[in-house]
Protein backbone atom coordinates (compact mmCIF):
# COMPACT_ATOMS: atom_id res chain seq x y z
CA UNK A 1 0.00 0.00 0.00
CA UNK A 2 1.90 3.00 -1.34
CA UNK A 3 1.37 6.43 0.11
CA UNK A 4 1.45 9.34 -2.26
CA UNK A 5 1.51 13.10 -2.03
CA UNK A 6 -2.01 14.50 -2.17
CA UNK A 7 -2.95 18.15 -2.29
CA UNK A 8 -5.92 18.96 -0.11
CA UNK A 9 -7.44 22.41 -0.39
CA UNK A 10 -9.00 23.14 2.98
CA UNK A 11 -10.65 26.43 3.91
CA UNK A 12 -8.63 28.21 1.24
CA UNK A 13 -5.27 26.68 2.16
CA UNK A 14 -3.53 24.03 0.13
CA UNK A 15 -1.82 21.27 2.07
CA UNK A 16 0.52 18.81 0.40
CA UNK A 17 0.17 15.66 2.46
CA UNK A 18 1.67 12.20 2.17
CA UNK A 19 -1.30 9.86 2.51
CA UNK A 20 -1.95 6.13 2.32
CA UNK A 21 -4.93 5.17 0.12
CA UNK A 22 -7.00 3.92 3.07
CA UNK A 23 -6.97 7.24 4.94
CA UNK A 24 -10.39 8.87 5.06
CA UNK A 25 -10.84 12.57 4.48
CA UNK A 26 -12.02 12.79 8.10
CA UNK A 27 -8.78 11.32 9.39
CA UNK A 28 -6.62 13.46 7.10
CA UNK A 29 -8.41 16.65 8.14
CA UNK A 30 -8.15 15.93 11.85
CA UNK A 31 -4.47 15.02 11.52
CA UNK A 32 -3.92 18.33 9.72
CA UNK A 33 -5.41 20.09 12.74
CA UNK A 34 -8.96 20.63 11.48
CA UNK A 35 -10.36 19.17 14.67
CA UNK A 36 -13.62 21.04 14.23
CA UNK A 37 -14.46 18.07 11.99
CA UNK A 38 -15.68 15.52 14.54
CA UNK A 39 -15.32 11.77 14.44
CA UNK A 40 -18.70 10.41 15.52
CA UNK A 41 -19.91 7.10 14.11
CA UNK A 42 -17.54 6.55 11.16
CA UNK A 43 -20.39 5.05 9.13
CA UNK A 44 -22.35 7.97 7.76
CA UNK A 45 -25.12 7.87 10.34
CA UNK A 46 -24.36 10.92 12.51
CA UNK A 47 -23.12 13.78 10.31
CA UNK A 48 -20.62 15.06 12.92
CA UNK A 49 -17.83 14.83 10.31
CA UNK A 50 -19.74 16.78 7.63
CA UNK A 51 -17.73 19.07 5.38
CA UNK A 52 -18.47 20.79 2.08
CA UNK A 53 -16.81 19.26 -1.00
CA UNK A 54 -17.12 21.87 -3.73
CA UNK A 55 -20.13 23.21 -1.85
CA UNK A 56 -21.80 19.80 -1.44
CA UNK A 57 -22.27 18.54 2.13
CA UNK A 58 -20.85 15.06 2.68
CA UNK A 59 -19.78 12.80 5.52
CA UNK A 60 -15.98 13.02 5.46
CA UNK A 61 -15.75 9.57 7.09
CA UNK A 62 -17.11 8.08 3.86
CA UNK A 63 -14.75 9.89 1.50
CA UNK A 64 -11.23 8.63 0.91
CA UNK A 65 -8.72 11.48 1.18
CA UNK A 66 -7.40 10.66 -2.29
CA UNK A 67 -10.93 11.15 -3.66
CA UNK A 68 -11.03 14.69 -2.26
CA UNK A 69 -7.98 15.84 -4.18
CA UNK A 70 -8.81 18.78 -6.42
CA UNK A 71 -11.98 19.66 -4.51
CA UNK A 72 -12.55 22.74 -2.40
CA UNK A 73 -12.99 21.43 1.13
CA UNK A 74 -14.78 23.68 3.63
CA UNK A 75 -15.10 22.89 7.31
CA UNK A 76 -17.07 24.72 9.96
CA UNK A 77 -13.92 26.64 10.94
CA UNK A 78 -13.56 27.79 7.36
CA UNK A 79 -16.90 29.59 7.50
CA UNK A 80 -15.99 31.92 10.34
CA UNK A 81 -13.79 32.52 13.36
CA UNK A 82 -14.47 33.34 16.99
CA UNK A 83 -13.87 37.04 16.22
CA UNK A 84 -15.80 36.95 12.95
CA UNK A 85 -18.39 34.21 13.19
CA UNK A 86 -20.47 33.24 10.20
CA UNK A 87 -24.15 34.23 10.56
CA UNK A 88 -25.02 30.53 10.97
CA UNK A 89 -22.55 30.18 13.84
CA UNK A 90 -23.83 33.40 15.40
CA UNK A 91 -27.42 32.22 15.19
CA UNK A 92 -26.53 28.82 16.72
CA UNK A 93 -25.01 30.66 19.71
CA UNK A 94 -27.88 33.12 19.98
CA UNK A 95 -30.56 30.44 19.80
CA UNK A 96 -28.91 28.21 22.40
CA UNK A 97 -28.50 25.53 19.74
CA UNK A 98 -25.15 24.41 21.15
CA UNK A 99 -25.13 22.11 24.15
CA UNK A 100 -22.12 19.77 24.28
CA UNK A 101 -21.15 21.15 20.87
CA UNK A 102 -20.02 17.89 19.30
CA UNK A 103 -22.66 17.85 16.56
CA UNK A 104 -22.48 21.60 15.96
CA UNK A 105 -19.80 21.78 13.22
CA UNK A 106 -21.72 19.19 11.17
CA UNK A 107 -25.03 20.93 11.82
CA UNK A 108 -23.52 24.23 10.67
CA UNK A 109 -22.21 22.62 7.47
CA UNK A 110 -25.57 20.99 6.71
CA UNK A 111 -27.25 24.34 7.35
CA UNK A 112 -24.84 26.11 5.01
CA UNK A 113 -25.68 23.61 2.24
CA UNK A 114 -29.43 24.01 2.86
CA UNK A 115 -29.41 27.83 2.83
CA UNK A 116 -27.29 27.92 -0.33
CA UNK A 117 -30.15 26.36 -2.27
CA UNK A 118 -33.13 27.48 -0.20
CA UNK A 119 -33.05 30.92 1.42
CA UNK A 120 -36.43 30.53 3.10
CA UNK A 121 -36.85 26.92 4.26
CA UNK A 122 -39.89 25.68 6.15
CA UNK A 123 -39.38 23.85 9.45
CA UNK A 124 -40.02 20.55 7.63
CA UNK A 125 -37.38 21.40 5.04
CA UNK A 126 -34.94 22.30 7.82
CA UNK A 127 -35.60 19.02 9.61
CA UNK A 128 -35.17 17.09 6.38
CA UNK A 129 -31.91 18.87 5.52
CA UNK A 130 -30.50 18.12 8.98
CA UNK A 131 -31.91 14.59 9.15
CA UNK A 132 -28.48 13.04 8.63
CA UNK A 133 -27.06 14.95 11.61
CA UNK A 134 -27.62 13.53 15.07
CA UNK A 135 -27.59 15.57 18.29
CA UNK A 136 -27.14 13.23 21.25
CA UNK A 137 -28.11 16.11 23.59
CA UNK A 138 -31.39 16.06 21.59
CA UNK A 139 -31.48 19.83 21.35
CA UNK A 140 -33.20 19.72 17.97
CA UNK A 141 -35.78 22.40 18.76
CA UNK A 142 -33.15 25.09 19.27
CA UNK A 143 -31.17 23.88 16.25
CA UNK A 144 -34.19 24.29 13.99
CA UNK A 145 -34.75 27.71 15.56
CA UNK A 146 -31.11 28.64 14.84
CA UNK A 147 -31.45 27.70 11.17
CA UNK A 148 -34.67 29.68 10.87
CA UNK A 149 -33.01 32.62 12.63
CA UNK A 150 -30.04 32.51 10.24
CA UNK A 151 -32.35 32.46 7.24
CA UNK A 152 -34.34 35.40 8.57
CA UNK A 153 -31.22 37.42 9.31
CA UNK A 154 -29.63 36.69 5.94
CA UNK A 155 -32.82 37.56 4.10
CA UNK A 156 -33.07 40.81 6.04
CA UNK A 157 -29.40 41.66 5.47
CA UNK A 158 -29.63 40.87 1.77
CA UNK A 159 -32.05 43.80 1.57
CA UNK A 160 -29.34 46.11 2.90
CA UNK A 161 -26.27 45.98 0.66
CA UNK A 162 -23.69 46.86 3.32
CA UNK A 163 -24.43 43.86 5.51
CA UNK A 164 -24.66 41.33 2.68
CA UNK A 165 -21.12 42.33 1.75
CA UNK A 166 -20.18 41.64 5.33
CA UNK A 167 -21.11 37.99 4.90
CA UNK A 168 -19.38 37.61 1.58
CA UNK A 169 -16.17 39.03 3.04
CA UNK A 170 -16.07 36.37 5.70
CA UNK A 171 -15.56 33.50 3.33
CA UNK A 172 -11.95 33.23 2.43
CA UNK A 173 -10.73 32.98 -1.12
CA UNK A 174 -9.66 29.69 -2.64
CA UNK A 175 -5.91 30.01 -2.23
CA UNK A 176 -4.88 32.30 0.59
CA UNK A 177 -1.70 30.45 1.14
CA UNK A 178 -0.04 27.63 -0.73
CA UNK A 179 2.34 25.38 1.12
CA UNK A 180 5.28 24.27 -0.95
CA UNK A 181 6.11 20.61 -1.22
CA UNK A 182 8.85 20.59 1.41
CA UNK A 183 6.08 21.36 3.86
CA UNK A 184 4.73 17.87 3.23
CA UNK A 185 3.03 16.56 6.32
CA UNK A 186 2.96 12.86 6.89
CA UNK A 187 -0.35 11.52 8.11
CA UNK A 188 -0.49 8.04 9.60
CA UNK A 189 -2.99 5.41 8.54
CA UNK A 190 -3.02 3.44 11.76
CA UNK A 191 -4.82 5.69 14.21
CA UNK B 1 -11.87 0.84 13.64
CA UNK B 2 -9.64 1.97 10.79
CA UNK B 3 -9.99 0.80 7.23
CA UNK B 4 -8.02 -2.28 6.15
CA UNK B 5 -5.07 -1.74 3.82
CA UNK B 6 -5.83 -1.61 0.10
CA UNK B 7 -4.46 -0.23 -3.14
CA UNK B 8 -6.54 2.51 -4.76
CA UNK B 9 -6.65 2.82 -8.55
CA UNK B 10 -8.01 6.12 -9.86
CA UNK B 11 -8.66 5.99 -13.60
CA UNK B 12 -9.80 9.17 -15.32
CA UNK B 13 -11.72 7.54 -18.17
CA UNK B 14 -14.06 4.59 -18.62
CA UNK B 15 -11.74 2.79 -21.05
CA UNK B 16 -8.89 3.10 -18.56
CA UNK B 17 -11.16 1.83 -15.77
CA UNK B 18 -12.18 -1.21 -17.84
CA UNK B 19 -8.57 -1.91 -18.74
CA UNK B 20 -7.54 -1.78 -15.07
CA UNK B 21 -10.41 -4.10 -14.18
CA UNK B 22 -9.30 -6.47 -16.94
CA UNK B 23 -5.78 -6.53 -15.51
CA UNK B 24 -7.00 -6.80 -11.90
CA UNK B 25 -10.37 -8.59 -12.00
CA UNK B 26 -10.51 -8.79 -8.21
CA UNK B 27 -10.51 -5.00 -7.89
CA UNK B 28 -13.66 -3.78 -6.17
CA UNK B 29 -15.25 -0.68 -7.72
CA UNK B 30 -15.94 2.21 -5.37
CA UNK B 31 -17.91 5.36 -6.15
CA UNK B 32 -19.77 7.03 -3.26
CA UNK B 33 -18.40 4.53 -0.77
CA UNK B 34 -21.42 4.90 1.50
CA UNK B 35 -21.87 1.12 1.72
CA UNK B 36 -18.45 -0.23 0.80
CA UNK B 37 -16.37 1.83 3.23
CA UNK B 38 -18.73 0.95 6.06
CA UNK B 39 -18.53 -2.76 5.17
CA UNK B 40 -14.73 -2.64 4.83
CA UNK B 41 -14.39 -0.91 8.18
CA UNK B 42 -16.42 -3.53 10.03
CA UNK B 43 -14.66 -6.26 8.02
CA UNK B 44 -17.93 -7.38 6.39
CA UNK B 45 -16.23 -6.91 3.02
CA UNK B 46 -12.64 -7.24 1.96
CA UNK B 47 -10.68 -5.86 -0.97
CA UNK B 48 -7.00 -5.75 -1.79
CA UNK B 49 -7.59 -3.27 -4.59
CA UNK B 50 -10.28 -0.62 -4.97
CA UNK B 51 -11.13 0.88 -8.34
CA UNK B 52 -12.25 4.47 -7.75
CA UNK B 53 -14.84 5.52 -10.33
CA UNK B 54 -15.31 9.05 -9.02
CA UNK B 55 -13.04 10.58 -11.68
CA UNK B 56 -14.76 8.88 -14.63
CA UNK B 57 -16.90 11.57 -16.26
CA UNK B 58 -18.65 9.17 -18.68
CA UNK B 59 -20.41 7.44 -15.79
CA UNK B 60 -22.00 10.62 -14.46
CA UNK B 61 -24.36 11.39 -17.36
CA UNK B 62 -28.12 11.47 -17.43
CA UNK B 63 -29.47 11.50 -20.99
CA UNK B 64 -32.40 10.46 -23.11
CA UNK B 65 -31.39 8.42 -26.16
CA UNK B 66 -33.40 6.07 -28.43
CA UNK B 67 -36.46 6.22 -26.21
CA UNK B 68 -34.46 5.34 -23.11
CA UNK B 69 -33.57 7.38 -20.08
CA UNK B 70 -29.92 6.46 -19.55
CA UNK B 71 -28.49 7.09 -16.09
CA UNK B 72 -24.74 6.67 -15.58
CA UNK B 73 -23.71 4.33 -12.78
CA UNK B 74 -22.12 7.01 -10.60
CA UNK B 75 -24.98 9.50 -10.77
CA UNK B 76 -25.71 10.30 -7.12
CA UNK B 77 -29.12 10.04 -5.51
CA UNK B 78 -29.02 13.84 -5.03
CA UNK B 79 -28.44 14.32 -8.77
CA UNK B 80 -31.38 12.01 -9.56
CA UNK B 81 -33.56 14.16 -7.30
CA UNK B 82 -32.42 17.32 -9.12
CA UNK B 83 -32.81 15.96 -12.67
CA UNK B 84 -35.79 17.23 -14.73
CA UNK B 85 -35.40 14.20 -17.06
CA UNK B 86 -35.76 11.80 -14.12
CA UNK B 87 -38.75 13.76 -12.84
CA UNK B 88 -40.40 13.58 -16.26
CA UNK B 89 -39.59 9.98 -17.23
CA UNK B 90 -39.12 8.18 -13.91
CA UNK B 91 -41.17 10.04 -11.28
CA UNK B 92 -41.52 6.92 -9.16
CA UNK B 93 -37.72 6.55 -8.97
CA UNK B 94 -37.47 10.17 -7.87
CA UNK B 95 -40.07 9.56 -5.17
CA UNK B 96 -38.06 6.66 -3.76
CA UNK B 97 -34.91 8.81 -3.75
CA UNK B 98 -36.63 11.31 -1.45
CA UNK B 99 -36.55 8.79 1.39
CA UNK B 100 -33.11 7.36 0.56
CA UNK B 101 -30.94 7.54 3.72
CA UNK B 102 -30.35 11.25 4.49
CA UNK B 103 -29.11 14.27 2.50
CA UNK B 104 -25.42 13.86 3.39
CA UNK B 105 -25.49 10.24 2.15
CA UNK B 106 -27.63 11.11 -0.89
CA UNK B 107 -24.86 13.50 -1.96
CA UNK B 108 -22.41 10.57 -2.25
CA UNK B 109 -24.42 7.37 -2.78
CA UNK B 110 -24.85 6.38 -6.43
CA UNK B 111 -27.53 4.50 -8.37
CA UNK B 112 -24.99 1.94 -9.58
CA UNK B 113 -23.68 1.39 -6.08
CA UNK B 114 -27.18 0.87 -4.75
CA UNK B 115 -27.88 -1.80 -7.40
CA UNK B 116 -24.51 -3.58 -7.22
CA UNK B 117 -24.72 -3.75 -3.43
CA UNK B 118 -27.99 -5.61 -4.11
CA UNK B 119 -29.58 -5.27 -0.71
CA UNK B 120 -33.12 -6.76 -0.72
CA UNK B 121 -34.10 -3.32 0.64
CA UNK B 122 -32.26 -1.27 -2.03
CA UNK B 123 -34.41 1.85 -2.40
CA UNK B 124 -33.90 2.37 -6.12
CA UNK B 125 -34.71 -1.24 -7.04
CA UNK B 126 -38.53 -1.45 -6.83
CA UNK B 127 -39.07 1.69 -8.96
CA UNK B 128 -36.52 0.50 -11.52
CA UNK B 129 -38.09 -2.99 -11.68
CA UNK B 130 -41.44 -1.31 -12.17
CA UNK B 131 -40.06 0.65 -15.13
CA UNK B 132 -38.55 -2.50 -16.72
CA UNK B 133 -35.06 -1.03 -16.40
CA UNK B 134 -32.01 -2.81 -17.78
CA UNK B 135 -28.43 -2.52 -16.60
CA UNK B 136 -25.57 -1.92 -19.01
CA UNK B 137 -22.57 -4.09 -18.12
CA UNK B 138 -19.16 -3.46 -19.63
CA UNK B 139 -15.86 -5.26 -19.59
CA UNK B 140 -12.71 -4.41 -21.53
CA UNK B 141 -13.91 -4.63 -25.18
CA UNK B 142 -17.29 -6.13 -24.27
CA UNK B 143 -20.69 -4.70 -23.52
CA UNK B 144 -24.02 -6.31 -22.67
CA UNK B 145 -27.46 -5.43 -21.40
CA UNK B 146 -29.30 -7.37 -18.72
CA UNK B 147 -32.83 -6.84 -17.44
CA UNK B 148 -32.59 -5.59 -13.86
CA UNK B 149 -35.02 -8.36 -12.86
CA UNK B 150 -32.30 -10.87 -13.85
CA UNK B 151 -29.42 -8.91 -12.32
CA UNK B 152 -30.29 -9.64 -8.68
CA UNK B 153 -29.28 -13.17 -7.64
CA UNK B 154 -29.82 -13.14 -3.88
CA UNK B 155 -29.27 -10.99 -0.80
CA UNK B 156 -26.25 -8.81 -1.70
CA UNK B 157 -25.53 -11.05 -4.72
CA UNK B 158 -25.73 -10.14 -8.39
CA UNK B 159 -25.06 -11.80 -11.75
CA UNK B 160 -22.31 -9.28 -12.46
CA UNK B 161 -19.41 -11.32 -13.79
CA UNK B 162 -15.82 -10.77 -12.80
CA UNK B 163 -14.18 -8.13 -14.97
CA UNK B 164 -17.50 -6.42 -15.68
CA UNK B 165 -18.59 -3.02 -14.46
CA UNK B 166 -22.17 -1.80 -14.16
CA UNK B 167 -21.88 1.35 -16.28
CA UNK B 168 -25.45 2.60 -16.71
CA UNK B 169 -29.12 1.99 -16.04
CA UNK B 170 -31.46 2.17 -19.05
CA UNK B 171 -35.12 2.94 -18.50
CA UNK B 172 -37.62 2.71 -21.37
CA UNK B 173 -39.51 5.99 -21.61
CA UNK B 174 -43.20 5.09 -21.42
CA UNK B 175 -45.71 6.47 -23.92
CA UNK B 176 -48.72 8.39 -22.70
CA UNK B 177 -49.03 9.39 -19.08
CA UNK B 178 -48.25 6.57 -16.70
CA UNK B 179 -49.29 7.12 -13.11
CA UNK B 180 -47.47 5.79 -10.10
CA UNK B 181 -47.62 5.46 -6.33
CA UNK B 182 -44.88 4.64 -3.82
CA UNK B 183 -44.89 3.65 -0.15
CA UNK B 184 -41.91 2.96 2.10
CA UNK B 185 -42.57 1.65 5.57
CA UNK B 186 -39.69 2.65 7.83
CA UNK B 187 -39.04 2.88 11.54
CA UNK B 188 -37.79 6.46 11.44
CA UNK B 189 -37.85 9.26 8.89
CA UNK B 190 -34.18 9.45 7.93
CA UNK B 191 -31.33 6.99 7.54
CA UNK B 192 -33.90 4.20 7.63
CA UNK B 193 -33.64 0.88 5.84
CA UNK B 194 -37.08 0.01 4.55
CA UNK B 195 -39.17 -2.61 6.36
CA UNK B 196 -41.36 -2.94 3.27
CA UNK B 197 -41.48 -0.81 0.15
CA UNK B 198 -44.10 -0.94 -2.59
CA UNK B 199 -44.10 0.81 -5.94
CA UNK B 200 -47.01 0.62 -8.36
CA UNK B 201 -47.58 1.99 -11.83
CA UNK B 202 -50.41 2.08 -14.35
CA UNK B 203 -49.61 2.30 -18.05
CA UNK B 204 -52.36 3.32 -20.48
CA UNK B 205 -52.98 0.61 -23.13
CA UNK B 206 -55.17 2.50 -25.59
CA UNK B 207 -58.78 1.32 -25.41
CA UNK B 208 -58.56 -1.28 -22.67
CA UNK B 209 -57.93 -0.93 -18.96
CA UNK B 210 -54.42 0.22 -18.08
CA UNK B 211 -51.63 -2.25 -17.42
CA UNK B 212 -50.86 -2.41 -13.72
CA UNK B 213 -47.35 -3.09 -12.44
CA UNK B 214 -46.35 -3.73 -8.83
CA UNK B 215 -42.88 -4.07 -7.32
CA UNK B 216 -42.02 -4.86 -3.71
CA UNK B 217 -38.81 -4.47 -1.76
CA UNK B 218 -37.33 -5.80 1.50
CA UNK B 219 -39.73 -8.77 1.59
CA UNK B 220 -37.85 -11.42 -0.42
CA UNK B 221 -34.20 -12.38 -1.01
CA UNK B 222 -34.22 -9.84 -3.86
CA UNK B 223 -36.49 -6.93 -4.80
CA UNK B 224 -39.26 -8.40 -6.99
CA UNK B 225 -42.24 -7.68 -9.22
CA UNK B 226 -45.49 -9.09 -7.83
CA UNK B 227 -46.21 -10.91 -11.11
CA UNK B 228 -49.15 -12.99 -9.84
CA UNK B 229 -50.90 -9.91 -8.53
CA UNK B 230 -50.23 -8.11 -11.82
CA UNK B 231 -51.63 -11.13 -13.71
CA UNK B 232 -54.79 -11.07 -11.58
CA UNK B 233 -55.35 -7.46 -12.63
CA UNK B 234 -54.67 -8.00 -16.33
CA UNK B 235 -57.48 -6.75 -18.55
CA UNK B 236 -59.63 -5.65 -15.63
CA UNK B 237 -60.45 -2.18 -14.40
CA UNK B 238 -59.04 -1.21 -11.02
CA UNK B 239 -61.99 -1.64 -8.68
CA UNK B 240 -61.98 -1.81 -4.89
CA UNK B 241 -62.68 -5.51 -5.10
CA UNK B 242 -59.92 -6.21 -7.62
CA UNK B 243 -57.50 -4.21 -5.48
CA UNK B 244 -58.27 -6.20 -2.33
CA UNK B 245 -57.72 -9.45 -4.22
CA UNK B 246 -54.49 -8.29 -5.86
CA UNK B 247 -53.09 -7.05 -2.54
CA UNK B 248 -53.70 -10.47 -0.96
CA UNK B 249 -51.96 -12.18 -3.87
CA UNK B 250 -48.98 -9.81 -3.61
CA UNK B 251 -48.68 -10.64 0.10
CA UNK B 252 -48.58 -14.35 -0.85
CA UNK B 253 -45.79 -13.67 -3.34
CA UNK B 254 -43.64 -12.06 -0.66
CA UNK B 255 -41.10 -14.27 1.10
CA UNK B 256 -40.13 -12.05 4.02
CA UNK B 257 -37.76 -12.87 6.85
CA UNK B 258 -37.74 -11.93 10.52
CA UNK B 259 -35.14 -9.34 11.39
CA UNK B 260 -34.48 -6.40 13.67
CA UNK B 261 -36.86 -4.21 11.67
CA UNK B 262 -39.88 -6.49 11.67
CA UNK B 263 -41.20 -10.05 11.72
CA UNK B 264 -42.01 -11.91 8.54
CA UNK B 265 -45.71 -11.97 9.48
CA UNK B 266 -45.77 -8.20 9.98
CA UNK B 267 -44.00 -7.65 6.68
CA UNK B 268 -46.41 -9.89 4.76
CA UNK B 269 -49.36 -8.08 6.29
CA UNK B 270 -47.81 -4.71 5.41
CA UNK B 271 -47.28 -5.77 1.79
CA UNK B 272 -51.03 -6.29 1.56
CA UNK B 273 -51.77 -2.94 3.22
CA UNK B 274 -49.29 -0.94 1.15
CA UNK B 275 -50.22 -2.56 -2.18
CA UNK B 276 -53.86 -1.80 -1.44
CA UNK B 277 -52.96 1.77 -0.53
CA UNK B 278 -50.90 2.32 -3.70
CA UNK B 279 -53.50 0.78 -6.02
CA UNK B 280 -56.33 2.71 -4.38
CA UNK B 281 -54.48 5.93 -5.07
CA UNK B 282 -53.99 4.93 -8.70
CA UNK B 283 -57.70 4.08 -8.98
CA UNK B 284 -58.72 7.48 -7.60
CA UNK B 285 -56.34 9.69 -9.57
CA UNK B 286 -58.04 10.27 -12.89
CA UNK B 287 -55.76 12.91 -14.37
CA UNK B 288 -52.47 12.31 -16.13
CA UNK B 289 -50.60 13.78 -13.18
CA UNK B 290 -48.36 11.51 -11.25
CA UNK B 291 -49.50 11.21 -7.70
CA UNK B 292 -46.95 10.63 -4.99
CA UNK B 293 -48.93 11.80 -1.99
Amino acid sequence: MESRKVELQVNGRVHAVLLAPNVTLLQALRDLGYTDVKNGCEKGDCGACAVLLDGVAVNSCLVLAWQAEGARITTNAGLGTLEHPHPIQEAFADAGAVQCGFCTPGMVIATKALLARNADPTDDEIRDALSGNLCRCTGYGQIVTAVRLTAERLRRSSLSPSSSLREAGRERGPTDRVLVSDDVTEVGDDS
Amino acid sequence: MSLPAFELLQPGTLSKALKLLDETPTAVPIAGGTCLLVDLRRRAASADVLLDLSRVQELRRIEIADGKLVIGATVTIAKLLASPAVERCAGVLREACKTFAAPLVRNRATIGGNLVHASPAADTAPPLLLLDAAVELQAHGRKRLMPLARFFAGPCETRLRRGYLLTAVRIPVLEGTPRWAYEKLRLRNANAISVVSVAALTVPTGDGPPEVRIAIGAVAPIPIRARDAEEALRGTELTERAIVTAAKIAAEEARPIDDIRGSSGYRRREVEVLVRRCLSRLMKSDGGETDGE
